[in-house]
């Protein structure tokens, strides 16, 4: 994307108008959560004011025009991950449910007791604490498969790890901290080599490069709304409909039923099953939007314009003394750039560049074992999406190396 | 000055710093770790206590410099009062942190005033007087210590995204 086409990018994100502390807000906390395309915003605003009732029950118009912009949003969701069967498209308020519906429906039904999970020590804690929490349950181990040197799953740590009680392989498709794409394929046949479902973490995916569930080799992938410019509240698991049909419920109640007697019940058929309760229907429809607007963006224009600014962004901040970064460099790396300036705490940091109108997140990023591998306690992070101009990064180094001189004082000998 | 100005000033980068009342007590009449869930800041504080005064005081922890500077002014502001001065202050503290006035017993702890000006540090100050709070009420005056371990969290500490 040329400068040009991030400026008129930038026209449909009402939000990126904004002053902050007196300065033009320069949101760089993306991966956390993106902003909505005005677009998005009128398309829930839209079902609100003209369509809005309750789905798959009533016998009005309104019900019938609100369920078929609600399963209009699943067959978006569908065709954006590449799924040819909508069926395999469970709504969820976000990807951490979505890792739990799968830790509870599948993980519950086909693990026992000595059964092993693999992942990556790099995970998101949304992909590691419902693996704990079934482990626990049903007296299973969880193992960590450390990265190699250059950020990839290491293959014969991976293949040391799996073995034929190995029942479940998780992993993330793009980091939240390293901000790499990693190449799934070897760990997919890796684990379906015995026989192991692939459960695949795209959260922050989603945004920023094509998705095409099949060439994965996942069998089951999960995203949020909120990341991908739609609203929070919503989010997708997709899952093999052959094998989501062989599951039990998650959540159990209204819509998701057959038959329903005092004292049992039976299931309705997928993807209702698992999707109990009066749904997010206005969220739905706004991620279906979201997908439309980042189709129409492209999602490769997206991964070109994040791996830019990465490349952009690591190299002027590696011009910085006492300022280090983590993570690969490579046309693997997106637009996630996690940060320290020596002698400082990354939230000290944040708070000096939130003074100056720079919005990035500081902390452990729900990424604790990472941390730990990177010998960190925390970092800064700076992430960029299709509205982040290379200005925007000139403005953020030029304040990161402001803030040295603004803390010098904690860095001399007491 | 602002809001940034006003809350790293020298004071608060000079305390950050302090080693004066780091370290572990050993042995201690009390030991409280407190967390702050959504950066991982950790502190943990140990205390001698008396009847009714607690007599010394250490910290050991890693975080930012507000938090860091926060423990060292508590330790040194309550090192050698009395119980009630001590519960006193805590109560203090957080008012003055949460924007609702300061109190002239307050002393050089007023430095942690502008904390109220930058809302998502507040807990930041608040860890070592929370973590403080927790010590005490786990070792009530001539009582045996609680079995209570609960960790102790500042106030309004969320969990962190992704």
């Amino acid at each position: 994307m040329t400068d040009h086409d991030v400026a008129l990018l930038r026209r449909d994100f009402p939000i990126l108008e904004r002053r902050v502390n007196d300065r033009p807000l320069v949101y760089l906390d993306s991966a956390a959560s993106a902003q909505a395309p005005r677009q998005v915003l009128e398309a829930v605003d839209r079902y609100r004011r003209r369509h809005h009732a309750n789905v798959h029950r009533g016998a009005h118009t309104l019900s019938a025009e609100a369920t078929e912009m609600y399963e209009g949003a699943r067959s978006r969701v569908a065709r954006f991950l590449r799924a040819d069967d909508p069926r395999g498209v469970v709504f969820t308020r976000n990807a951490t449910e979505a890792i739990n519906l799968v830790a509870h429906a599948y993980g519950r039904h086909h693990l026992r007791e000595g059964d092993e999970i693999v992942v990556t020590v790099a995970e998101h804690h949304a992909n590691l604490v419902p693996w704990h929490l079934l482990a626990a349950e049903r007296g299973l181990t969880v193992r960590g498969v450390p990265l190699g040197a250059d950020f990839r799953v290491d293959h014969d740590a991976l293949a040391a790890a799996i073995g034929e009680r190995t029942k479940i392989v998780a992993t993330y498709h793009i980091s939240n901290v390293l901000g790499n794409l990693q190449p799934l394929r070897a760990v997919a046949d890796a684990a379906h080599a015995v026989g192991a479902l692939f459960v695949v973490d795209g959260a922050q995916a989603a945004p920023h490069v094509p998705i095409d569930v099949t060439a994965l080799g996942a069998d089951a992938y999960a995203f949020s709304g909120h990341k991908v410019g739609g609203p929070t509240g919503i989010g997708a698991l997709w899952m093999r409909p052959s094998l989501l049909e062989t599951l039990p419920p998650f959540l159990g109640g209204g819509e998701m039923i057959r038959r329903v007697e005092v004292d049992r019940s039976s299931y309705a058929d997928i993807p209702m099953r698992f999707e109990a309760g009066t749904p997010a229907i206005a969220e739905a429809i706004g991620l279906a939007t979201a997908l439309d607007y980042l189709d129409d963006v492209g999602l490769g224009a997206i991964w070109d314009h994040d791996r830019a600014l990465a490349r952009y962004a690591l190299a002027r901040l590696a011009d910085l003394d006492g300022v280090r970064t983590y993570g690969p460099e490579g046309s693997d790396r997106g637009g996630i750039v996690p940060f320290n300036v020596d002698g400082v705490h990354p939230h000290d940091v944040a708070s000096f560049l939130d003074a100056e109108g720079i919005a990035v997140r500081a902390g452990h990023h729900c990424a604790q074992p990472l941390m730990r591998a990177l010998g960190v306690d925390a970092t800064a992070r700076a992430s960029f999406w299709l509205y982040t101009t290379e200005a925007e990064v000139d403005a953020f180094v030029d304040a990161v190396s402001r803030s040295r001189a603004f803390f010098a004082p904690l860095t001399v000998a007491p | 000055m602002t809001a940034l100005a006003q809350m790293y000033q020298a004071a608060i980068l000079e305390h950050a710093r302090r080693t004066r009342h780091r370290g572990v007590l050993d042995p201690a009449d009390a030991r409280q770790e407190g967390v702050n869930p959504s950066c991982g800041d950790e502190l943990v504080l140990t205390l001698r206590l008396s009847d009714d005064a607690v007599t010394a005081v250490r910290y050991e922890g890693k975080g930012c410099a507000i938090s860091q500077a926060s423990a060292s002014l508590m330790a040194e502001a309550v090192e050698g009062r009395s119980r009630d001065e001590v519960e006193a202050l805590i109560r203090h503290v957080k008012s003055m942190i949460h924007g609702e006035g300061l109190h002239p017993d307050l002393g050089e702890l007023a430095v942690l005033e502008g904390v109220r000006r930058l809302p998502a540090r507040v807990k930041c100050a608040a860890l070592a007087w929370t973590t403080l709070e927790a010590a005490l009420r786990t070792h009530p005056v001539g009582g045996a210590p609680s079995a209570e371990p609960a960790a102790a969290e500042p106030d309004g500490a969320g969990t962190g995204g992704s």
